[in-house]
């Protein structure tokens, strides 16, 4: 089932979250990202499906000011991507398939060195590992953890960043049925704060459920 | 490639080598034959007139290279990259050259292929440091990055040319001071002038040749995408 | 930058055990040169401070490239970087803790110096500065290239050819500066090295910092 566009009424394009127009990313030889141009008004749950391969990594870590685009012009909350990507990234937060973490630390420790860079205070911390359900194992290093616990972490580190813009690559991916409702909780909570959420999934049925509005992704050119 | 573009964009170079191989022909016919002697080296000293515009060029080029790559990252145009390639690899060729004539000198004057003179030992840590350069562009696919950081090594390199030469002299100093024979008289002038403006048209052929070459590669590794029309005609 | 600091030194103190491998690396290569040059009391003390030199030099490859291997593994530099943080910070931090670590390296490689080539001396504070100096010239352009060839393929061959040439004024001061408090210093002339030495570390802890942007940045 696919969804409709965000609508282009102008009450719509002043709350803008994202306003991409052709953007185009590209890996050598090949593009992975091609003449991508979207919108998603603020406040909403975007939901980004295709099949493996199709560009949503490439387009959130773009978004995300990780990677800079090739071609196109695209304003984040506002904010130009490329001029004004500061003020992107103290905005923006992204769940990546790379954890963002470090192995020789323990969960604990990772979070409090995110707050400390952050500059925010790390009390936080503890009930956040617990939010996330690493209450007990919060004092083990990251080593010893498995891949749905780091992805747990990970989202410990997105929350901790208090974003407005919240980009979700593949967050069911790894965990167990009841990681499943933690991220379904954890959007749902998102959305409540105002905060825009785009998830990259290939879970479409839970995720449409969740989604105001729907973009899917071939070959890294929008269908 | 087409042809007709290559053949306009060729012919500036081309002068410039033409020129410069005519002139550095004729420099240096009369630096061998027709300048006098050196009193105390004998012939040996004639190497100077290929040796010091060598050295004089090679110096314009590291110059040019630092220029090219402050240019590059603050504009961040391709061009800058290309001229930078080109200039890196033509003043490591020099550099090479440098050391070559330098050794050649040494072995009949000072009975040994290298004296640790302070300006050349300075050229063989600079012609160390660009190989490193333009291996570091080999190992990097991605055309900007590859040129970002070949323009940060170029300029920490580069910024260390004098770095390393004063040290170098300094470190020598404590040994018996050896110096490479100073061009003091006015005959040997004008063989040396003509054969440094030859060795300047030569080097700006070869790396106005060489951008072209860069260019060319970056012009196509950054080609647009081909447009395919999709049936995503109303989202666009 | 206090953050980046210390995140670093939490890093390297978890990571302890790859000093001391790095160390008995660093002192076996001592070791490896005075049979490579034969058991000449005197040739060895002549020449102690160009070994202990080299000795830290080539272990610096090691800890540089050590130093970005838990921030690449799951992209964690890049992870900081988008919070955001400030990429010069990010530098200072990182380039301060390997310069702890290399000064650590080399005080430790003294005592192994002084035994082996008979090269002590009473200049213990002195010494002990010079190896600060002069670490602090390899740690400067060492983080910045460790971050740059951390991130390609050749990364093992490609720091040392990068970084070597670089350095040579800071070797050659440091070795310099070394031999004088061991051997002697008749004429005086140590404090131009230190001072060349320390010009060295001005200009690259000024430059990198500058550069380290670019160079972790796509």
């Amino acid at each position: 089932m696919i969804w409709e566009v965000p609508c282009y009424a102008p009450a719509c394009m002043t709350g803008l979250a994202i306003n991409a127009e052709k953007l185009g990313r590209r890996y050598g030889r090949r593009w992975a990202l091609a003449d991508v141009t979207f919108r998603v008004p603020a406040g909403t749950v975007l939901m980004v499906s295709g099949p493996n391969g199709s560009g949503k990594s490439t387009l959130f870590r773009v978004l995300a000011t990780a990677i800079r685009p090739d071609l196109g012009k695209v304003t984040v909350l506002g904010f130009d991507l490329i001029r004004e990507r500061e003020d992107v990234r103290k905005a923006v937060a992204l769940l990546s398939h790379h954890s963002y973490l470090y192995e020789t630390l323990t969960a604990r420790e990772n979070l409090v060195v995110v707050s400390q860079h952050l500059g925010v205070g790390t009390d936080g911390v503890g009930p956040l590992l617990a939010r996330v359900g690493l209450g007990e194992r919060g004092d083990d290093a990251v080593s010893t953890f498995s891949a749905g616990m780091r992805k747990r972490l990970s989202f410990a580190r997105v929350l901790l960043q208090t974003p407005r813009l919240a980009l979700l690559d593949e967050p069911y991916a790894q965990l167990d049925p009841e990681g499943f409702d933690l991220v379904d909780d954890v959007i749902r909570e998102l959305k409540a704060d105002g905060t825009t959420v785009l998830v990259a999934t290939h879970q479409l049925e839970r995720t449409s459920r969740l989604a105001d509005n729907a973009l899917r992704l071939e070959g890294g050119r929008l269908l | 490639m087409d042809t007709a573009v290559h053949s306009r964009s060729t012919r500036t170079p081309l002068i410039f080598l033409g020129l410069g191989a005519l002139l550095f022909v004729f420099g240096s016919w009369w630096g061998l034959f027709i300048a006098p002697a050196e009193q105390y080296m004998g012939d040996v000293q004639r190497i100077m007139y290929v040796h010091v515009p060598t050295a004089w060029n090679w110096m314009l080029g590291v110059i040019f290279a630092f220029i090219c790559a402050i240019a590059y990252l603050i504009n961040g145009k391709p061009k800058w990259d290309a001229r930078m390639e080109a200039s890196v690899e033509v003043a490591s060729l020099f550099a090479l050259l440098l050391c070559i004539q330098g050794s050649v000198w040494a072995k009949p004057t000072w009975g040994v292929w290298w004296d640790w003179d302070p300006r050349l030992t300075s050229v063989a840590v600079l012609l160390f440091a660009f190989l490193g350069i333009i291996a570091l562009r080999n190992f990097v696919e991605d055309p900007v990055k590859r040129a970002v950081w070949s323009s940060v090594a170029t300029i920490i390199a580069s910024v260390d040319l004098p770095i390393v030469y004063f040290s170098v002299k300094w470190w020598n100093s404590l040994h018996q001071q050896q110096s490479t024979p100073q061009t003091v008289s006015s005959a040997f002038h004008l063989p040396l002038r003509i054969n440094a403006l030859a060795v300047l048209f030569l080097m700006t052929g070869f790396i106005m040749l060489r951008t072209r070459v860069a260019a060319a590669r970056l012009s196509e590794e950054m080609a647009p995408p081909p447009m395919v029309p999709g049936p995503a005609g109303e989202l666009a | 930058m206090i953050a980046a600091l210390r995140k670093e030194l939490l890093l390297q103190w978890r990571s302890r055990a790859q000093f001391l491998a790095v160390f008995v690396f660093g002192a076996s290569s001592l070791l490896l040169f005075s049979f490579g040059i034969g058991p000449n009391a005197e040739v060895l003390r002549q020449f102690s401070a160009g070994f202990l030199w080299l000795g830290l030099l080539l272990s610096s490859t090691l800890t540089l490239a050590e130093s970005f291997h838990d921030e690449m593994e799951n992209r964690a530099l890049e992870g900081l970087l988008l919070l955001p943080s400030d990429p010069r910070a990010l530098y200072y931090g990182k380039a301060i803790a390997n310069w702890l670590q290399l000064t650590l390296l080399g005080s430790a490689l003294i005592p192994v110096m002084v035994v082996l080539y008979d090269a002590g001396t009473d200049r213990i504070v002195a010494l002990l500065g010079i190896v600060a100096l002069g670490a602090a010239g390899l740690s400067a352009p060492g983080t910045l290239y460790a971050a740059m060839t951390a991130q390609v393929r050749g990364k093992q061959t490609l720091l040392p050819l990068l970084l070597f040439p670089l350095i040579v004024p800071a070797l050659l001061a440091s070795v310099k500066a070394t031999s004088l408090v061991i051997l002697g210093d008749p004429m005086d002339s140590l404090r131009a090295w230190v001072v060349l030495l320390a010009s060295f570390d001005a200009i690259y802890w000024a430059l990198c910092g500058l550069l380290y942007g670019r160079v972790i940045e796509d």
